[in-house]
């Protein structure tokens, strides 16, 4: 795979095939679609983090204007939400893994939790009525915390998880960690908070089932990132509906960062509902429902230490983590904090012994799951918080002792002692790149010049990697996932030689329609315009795992790369026949085939055409038509990784931080669309900004309410929060697919937020703050200034 | 039950609809005229997604009521193009790569617009504080940022242009 200098191939930044629709106001989301006779549906939710329900009074709800139908618990008789993932314990025995229905039995278990479901002939009908059912709770205390949700004395949020605890896991070598940390010369010890995020992708969800009497079909447009993954979990597990008879679609969508990888109990309420009342219901969640049932990030509260000998190279990392699972376990919630975060710990350092204790607790909260960069921003804020505070203990310079623990360049591939072989990479050029392009060596000048202004100034450093291109399925496996992780496509030549292409994944922002289109036109020479892109409808797509884990290019490109190996390899028969040559001299290049040595050849669209109007054709060897369909289950994980650096200003009066520049240097392999990937990047970083200074979910410990429910609470990152972005890539290809590209999606929301961190530690240090938590927000700086100067005053 | 008949204009054409007393705008330009180009992502005025202009005042079309547009002059996304032909802010949200997933474009294409309309050659800082009544979580604003400062640049070169050209008819005349 090469750039081969088609403007509209491989290396171009190639205008956005989807925008046009988008730019018009003509996409259709989800909410956008409209379906003949549709009701809509409105869930009452939880108001309490925990209670019995004792009872619930409907009657005078139904008696309401334009009710449909009102559900409950009791009404419902179909399966729970299953977890796609399963852990072990230390001890072998399997995680805890309660039960999850759509609609609540006899307990509630968070804010938000599902108690009714009521379907109206207006969504203001369904609402007003809702607010008519009367239920009966029964309050009980409720835990929140998690690093007090395994103490004594603490809540129990499921009779059969004992202190809370849906698993308690290691990895790596404890042995070998325990006799490096005893020859030690320094150790360095940190305690790490990654506080909990709402993803918010800006479209709600929603969903629309729809049931079709005539044949028994059912229909769920929802808002997915992996439409098929939906279709096998809901028909399979929840709703007992075989494939054939269920088709999803997931439409235009807005956004998703992870949270709209699961399957939600509510697609599955409008699934089973439109069977039951014969017409199509709509949900579609608004803010604050989104604030109380969609998915949320990260909850990791760590405590790791580092042991280095007396050159500073590491010898040791040992952590312990405690994970917040939220009150039900998600579709992939236990592979988080373990398979997808520990496994990172080596990040870019040669660190020999490793070892990680993971113990995850159920709380009466929301549920906690992927969110982008899922599990690996953890460990990325954790190791890259842990070097940079050793650097400050062993007076060594910051970056040289992270070029001191690099793998060299030369050592790929590298195994590292928490089970991963990282293929390829070259940490020095992403940093000495990164350090240029933030001209660090000049930044002692700009910290002297903010002084002046009465500015405390600092820079941070962030040197990372993350395993994406989620995943060899057998790997997976054997680490408890429940599906095979590769990827499937289709290209189906048409008669006139235009091109469609199906592919399982899903792009809810990432342009596949425009990155995939610029791969088929370079790889079969036909037009970029003649190549459209289908996806998310498993009425057309054979197959499918979708889109997260930064796996759409690595697996879902590379399966478009063996399907088109499949087309390229018929047509060459085909065209051998029409020149009367043998396959063996047949070569092609740039949308033609030719017989070597000689100046005959044949276009593609002729190929395409002779395939499907076979009157001159080798009908004894080969079927007429020119469509092929390949699956790609990847050998390895891929390692997308680089340097993020950041420079902030903070006011000293009122503890505003500012960042003044940031420089993002990434090693993505292979780049199709520069254009895309710079936005990819830039969305990234800003996430990382956002949980850096910004964001968090708060809740209440007592009653368990969640305090950043709404815009106004919880802060997402505005334009005027943040500067332009500096991307740059320095890329190595990745070894063992097709096409040499790692990902792109996670690195932004992987590399930044222990940048800023560090840069705002770096600006606090000269007033004594040697630790902050995220997010850094002005409130915290201020009082961590104040503070700091009374324990100086009191020296 | 009775609803409320109300006239109004969008995007230039005389509208009568019907609706409920407590129907947001927003909720009468999605479910009852078709025009599904702005978009709830919170119902508090907190987001921008649902941005139009009222009388070409910049505002939050879910904190109006469908009734309050009576005698009003409504502008949506979807009279931002002439047919094909793209508003040079769209073109340049095109160029520059401005929109990820699409559900928050069309709400920062009408405030880019408006604030345009009342500042034609805004700093970054300006565009930056314009927009700050947007999310969006794709972009990270970067390109959002550049797409605006390229489409105002644009703008003020083709009105100079006109201005240039009805100066010189003028002459001629």
């Amino acid at each position: 795979m090469a750039d081969t200098g088609n403007p509209t191939g491989i290396g171009a930044s190639v205008k956005r095939k989807e925008d046009f629709r988008f730019l018009t106001g003509q996409g259709t989301y989800t909410d956008d679609i409209k379906r003949p006779g549709q009701a809509y549906a409105y869930i009452l939710r939880s108001p309490h983090a925990h209670a019995e329900i004792v009872k619930i009074d409907t009657a005078r709800a139904k008696a309401m204007p334009g009710v449909v139908a009102i559900f409950t618990g009791a009404d419902y008789d179909k399966g729970g939400v299953p977890c796609g993932w399963q852990i072990h314990s230390k001890d072998g025995s399997p995680m805890v893994e309660p039960p999850h229905f759509p609609l609540c039995k006899d307990r509630v278990r968070h804010v938000g939790d599902q108690v009714a479901l009521v379907i109206g002939e207006s969504l203001a009908q369904a609402r007003d009525a809702a607010e008519a059912i009367a239920v009966t709770y029964k309050e009980l205390p409720a835990i929140v915390s998690t690093a007090d949700a395994d103490k004594p004395g603490a809540a129990q949020v499921w009779p059969d998880a004992k202190n809370n605890t849906c698993f308690d896991w290691h990895l790596g070598d404890k042995a070998a960690v325990d006799a490096a940390f005893a020859k030690a010369h320094h150790v360095t010890k940190i305690d790490i908070v990654n506080q909990r995020l709402a993803p918010n992708a800006m479209e709600p969800r929603a969903a629309i089932g729809d049931y079709d009497r005539a044949t028994g079909e059912y229909t769920l447009y929802t808002t997915s990132q992996n439409p098929h993954v939906i279709r096998l979990l809901m028909g399979a597990f929840v709703l007992q509906i075989p494939e054939h008879k269920l088709r999803v679609v997931a439409p235009d969508v807005g956004g998703g960062f992870g949270s709209k990888i699961f399957h939600y109990s509510e697609e599955a309420l409008v699934t089973w509902a439109a069977a039951k009342v014969r017409r199509p219901v709509k949900w579609t969640s608004d803010r604050s429902e989104a604030f109380i049932s969609d998915a949320q990030g990260r909850d990791h509260v760590s405590h790791a230490e580092l042991a280095l000998d007396k050159d500073g190279k590491f010898l040791a990392l040992r952590v312990s983590t405690k994970a917040n699972m939220g009150a039900y376990l998600s579709t992939f919630a236990p592979c988080v904090p373990t398979y997808l975060s520990a496994t990172l710990l080596a990040g870019v350092y040669t660190t020999p012994a490793i070892y990680a204790e993971v113990k995850a607790v159920f709380t009466n909260t929301v549920a906690v799951d992927a969110y982008r960069g899922a599990g690996r921003p953890e460990t990325t804020y954790l190791l890259e918080r842990l070097v940079e505070k050793a650097a400050r203990e062993t007076g060594i310079d910051r970056v040289e002792l992270r070029r001191k623990n690099f793998i060299p360049k030369d050592a790929f591939p590298y195994q590292t002692p928490v089970a991963l072989q990282y293929d390829s990479g070259d940490y020095f050029s992403t940093l000495d790149i990164a350090l240029k392009r933030a001209d660090w060596a000049g930044f002692e000048a700009r910290r002297a010049e903010a002084k002046k202004r009465g500015k405390l100034r600092g820079i941070g450093i962030s040197t990372y990697i993350e395993a994406c291109g989620i995943a060899p399925s057998a790997v997976v496996g054997s680490l408890g996932a429940r599906a095979g992780l590769y990827e499937c496509g289709s290209i189906r030549v048409h008669p006139t030689g235009s091109v469609t292409v199906f592919t399982g994944t899903h792009s809810h922002g990432q342009g596949h329609e425009t990155t995939f289109a610029q791969l088929v036109s370079d790889t079969l020479g036909v037009p970029f315009d003649s190549v459209e892109v289908s996806h998310g409808d498993t009425n057309k797509i054979p197959f499918g795992m979708g889109t997260y884990g930064s796996r759409s290019l690595a697996v879902g490109g590379s399966a478009l790369v063996k399907a088109m190996d499949k087309i390229i390899a018929k047509a060459t028969r085909i065209a051998a026949h029409l020149m009367e040559a043998s396959a063996a001299d047949v070569e092609f290049k740039n949308g033609e085939f030719s017989v070597k040595g000689t100046d005959k050849k044949v276009p593609f669209g002729q190929v395409a055409l002779t395939a499907y109007v076979p009157h001159n054709y080798p009908i004894t060897e080969l079927e007429p038509g020119l469509e092929e369909t390949a699956f790609y289950d990847p050998l390895n994980f891929t390692y997308p990784g680089g340097c993020h650096i950041c420079e902030v200003e903070i006011d000293p009066d009122t503890g505003v931080t500012q960042v003044a520049k940031f420089t993002a240097v990434d090693d993505i392999g292979r780049v199709i669309n520069p254009m895309i990937v710079e936005g990819q990047v830039h969305g990234g970083v800003v996430q990382g900004i956002g949980q850096a200074l910004l964001e968090n979910c708060a809740y209440d410990n007592e009653s368990g309410q969640l305090l950043t429910g709404s815009y106004m609470d919880y802060t997402m990152p505005r334009a005027d929060d943040v500067p332009s972005i500096d991307v740059a890539t320095h890329n190595t290809m990745c070894t063992h697919n097709p096409l040499g590209s790692k990902g792109v999606g996670e690195v932004g929301a992987i590399g930044s937020p222990p940048a800023v961190i560090n840069a705002v530690l770096d600006a606090l240090l000269p007033v004594g703050v040697k630790d902050i938590t995220m997010p850094a927000t002005p409130v915290k700086v201020w009082q961590a200034i104040q503070s700091a100067g009374s324990a100086k005053a009191a020296e | 039950m009775s609803g409320i008949t109300v006239n109004t204009k969008i995007n230039g054409d005389p509208v009568e609809f019907i609706c409920e007393a407590d129907e947001t705008l927003l909720d009468v330009l999605r479910n009852r005229l078709g025009l599904t180009g702005a978009k709830e992502g919170c119902s508090t005025g907190d987001c921008g997604a649902c941005s139009v202009t009222v009388d070409g005042r910049l505002t939050c079309s879910c904190l109006v009521l469908g009734a309050e547009a009576e005698g009003r002059d409504i502008g949506t996304i979807e009279g931002m193009a002439q047919g094909e032909h793209l508003h040079p802010l769209q073109s340049k949200f095109l160029e520059h790569a401005a929109l990820q997933c699409g559900i928050c474009t069309p709400g920062f294409l009408v405030a880019a617009k408006s604030l345009l309309d009342k500042n034609p050659d805004p700093t970054e800082t300006e565009i930056r504080f314009g927009l700050a009544g947007n999310l969006c979580r794709c972009t990270g604003y970067d390109k959002i940022v550049r797409a605006v400062q390229d489409a105002a640049k644009e703008m003020r070169s083709a009105k100079a242009k006109s201005a240039k050209t009805k100066t010189a008819a003028k002459k001629r005349a």
